[in-house]
């Protein structure tokens, strides 16, 4: 898009929340230059653009940074106002039901899915995804509530809070496949997992989404290096 | 004619201080409701039946909006009245930034209030270091976060202001000092001085009062947080 300036993305290939933010670009239709991390050695731009946390995403706009995927994502919404569709919705009520959820997805989703895969144990990976079945129960009401009935969180096309969750799939499908563990079961949360059958094989789902696989590959990487971190003491 | 504003909160909290004062500048009235936590309501577990938390603000019969910044954006998004968020985006992302930084340092802060011993002091070595960073945001020559005027970070802040002398005086530690964050106490001064925020300002001593029972459940909580890290 022409007069849009300089923009770059600061990300790893299998954060979710650098995954959330490319699905705003995408939404939006916006072009930017995506700069890879390392994360296991830090780059210069990456510290240079988020002293504070040294975390990606990192949304790097005409040379100034913003950080936060959520708070990318409004400044995206908020930018790039003129293209369709609106990220977030324009009614200032639904607008803070989908920050709220949202805001549960950072707080309790996230943490509970990292703590299925940190489990050190069979008894300890049970105990995560039994604290995990809660959270996904009331995703499922969240989802209704928000839905009307409809495909999305958003309505009939994907937004917001779609977004906010579903750039977390890639890592249930990829502990799926390294455990057997199934977070959202269709047997016990039926709309929710319909929603992520949806949103996996929307628009912005293909593209953006990475496959399981890699972030497997990745978690064996990050298990690799903890081992090795621990022998070293 | 102006759907009914209500507010589900209890005193001392400072979450709820802080949609007050959102209220206030906006200027929309409203009706407190005082909940008691050892004792909530059927009012408070309808409308959040999810956290049972307060703030919980009830905008004529539309569901409850609940989490104080969420409540704020929305109060500023619903209402006319002076912004409270600024209207440039990047400057909205920044504080949005920093209000979420506020929040992360929660644990430390709370870490380096309730323990003792090493794992206190190096919580409160990384919550001095997070409070310098957030004196940094302060901009030059201004009295405020929102520059001239209280805006949404000097309320996502303003719990500091106030809060953490509360705490401080319960716990017996210090974190915020003059002689190391002058820019930040003399913030402090300036929003407990603000008018609008004198309105809804509990006080002090009752304040005080009120929590140091909960000293016991606040230890218990610092030391859960701590295991955790």
């Amino acid at each position: 898009m022409a007069g849009e300036g300089d923009l770059k993305l600061l990300g790893m290939v299998v954060s979710p929340f650098v995954v959330r933010v490319r699905m705003a670009l995408h939404l939006k239709g916006v072009s930017y230059e995506y700069i890879e991390q390392d994360l296991f050695n830090k780059g210069e731009l990456l510290l240079r653009y988020n002293p504070v946390h040294k975390k990606v995403p990192v949304l790097i706009h005409n040379g100034k940074p913003v950080c936060e995927s959520l708070a990318i994502v409004q400044y995206v919404d908020e930018v790039w106002a003129a293209s369709s569709p609106s990220i977030l919705p324009t009614d200032p009520h639904e607008r803070a039901v989908a920050r709220f959820w949202a805001a549960y997805v950072d707080d309790k989703f996230f943490p509970a899915w990292i703590g299925i895969m940190r489990a050190e144990t069979e008894e300890e990976r049970a105990k995560k995804m039994s604290e995990m079945a809660a959270v996904v129960k009331q995703l499922e009401v969240a989802l209704a509530q928000c839905s009307n009935g409809k495909d999305f969180f958003s309505g009939d096309s994907v937004g917001y809070l779609d977004i906010a969750v579903g750039c977390n799939l890639f890592w249930l499908d990829a502990m799926r496949k390294m455990f057997g563990v199934v977070v959202i079961d269709a047997a016990r949360t039926p709309f929710f997992a319909a929603w992520a059958d949806r949103f996996r094989e929307s628009d912005v789902g293909k593209v953006a989404l990475p496959d399981a696989d890699i972030a497997a590959e990745y978690a064996k990487k990050i298990q690799a290096h903890r081992a090795a971190a621990v022998a070293s003491k | 004619m102006a759907e009914p504003v209500k507010l589900i909160g209890c005193f001392g909290s400072p979450f709820v201080h802080r949609v007050e004062v959102a209220l206030r500048l906006k200027g929309v009235p409203y009706e407190l409701i005082e909940e008691d936590l050892n004792n909530k309501s059927d009012l408070l577990l309808k409308h959040n039946p999810f956290h049972q938390k307060v703030p919980v603000l009830l905008h004529g019969d539309r569901p409850a909006v609940c989490e104080s910044l969420i409540i704020i954006e929305y109060i500023d998004e619903a209402f006319s009245g002076p912004s409270l968020l600024p209207s440039d985006p990047y400057e909205r992302a920044m504080a949005r930034f920093w209000a979420a930084f506020m929040y992360k340092c929660k644990d430390s802060m709370w870490i380096a209030l309730w323990t003792d011993g090493e794992v206190q002091a190096a919580s409160a070595r990384e919550m001095k270091a997070n409070l310098t960073l957030i004196e940094r945001q302060l901009p030059e020559g201004k009295k405020f976060f929102g520059g001239d005027t209280i805006g949404f970070l000097d309320i996502a802040v303003g719990g500091i202001a106030h809060w953490m002398g509360v705490f401080e005086e319960i716990a017996g530690v210090h974190l915020l000092i003059e002689e190391e964050h002058p820019a930040l106490c003399r913030w402090a001064r300036e929003y407990i001085l603000d008018e609008t925020v004198g309105q809804c300002l509990p006080d002090r001593d009752r304040v005080v009062a009120a929590l140091t029972p909960r000293k016991e459940l606040y230890v218990s909580i610092a030391k859960a947080m701590a295991a955790q890290k």
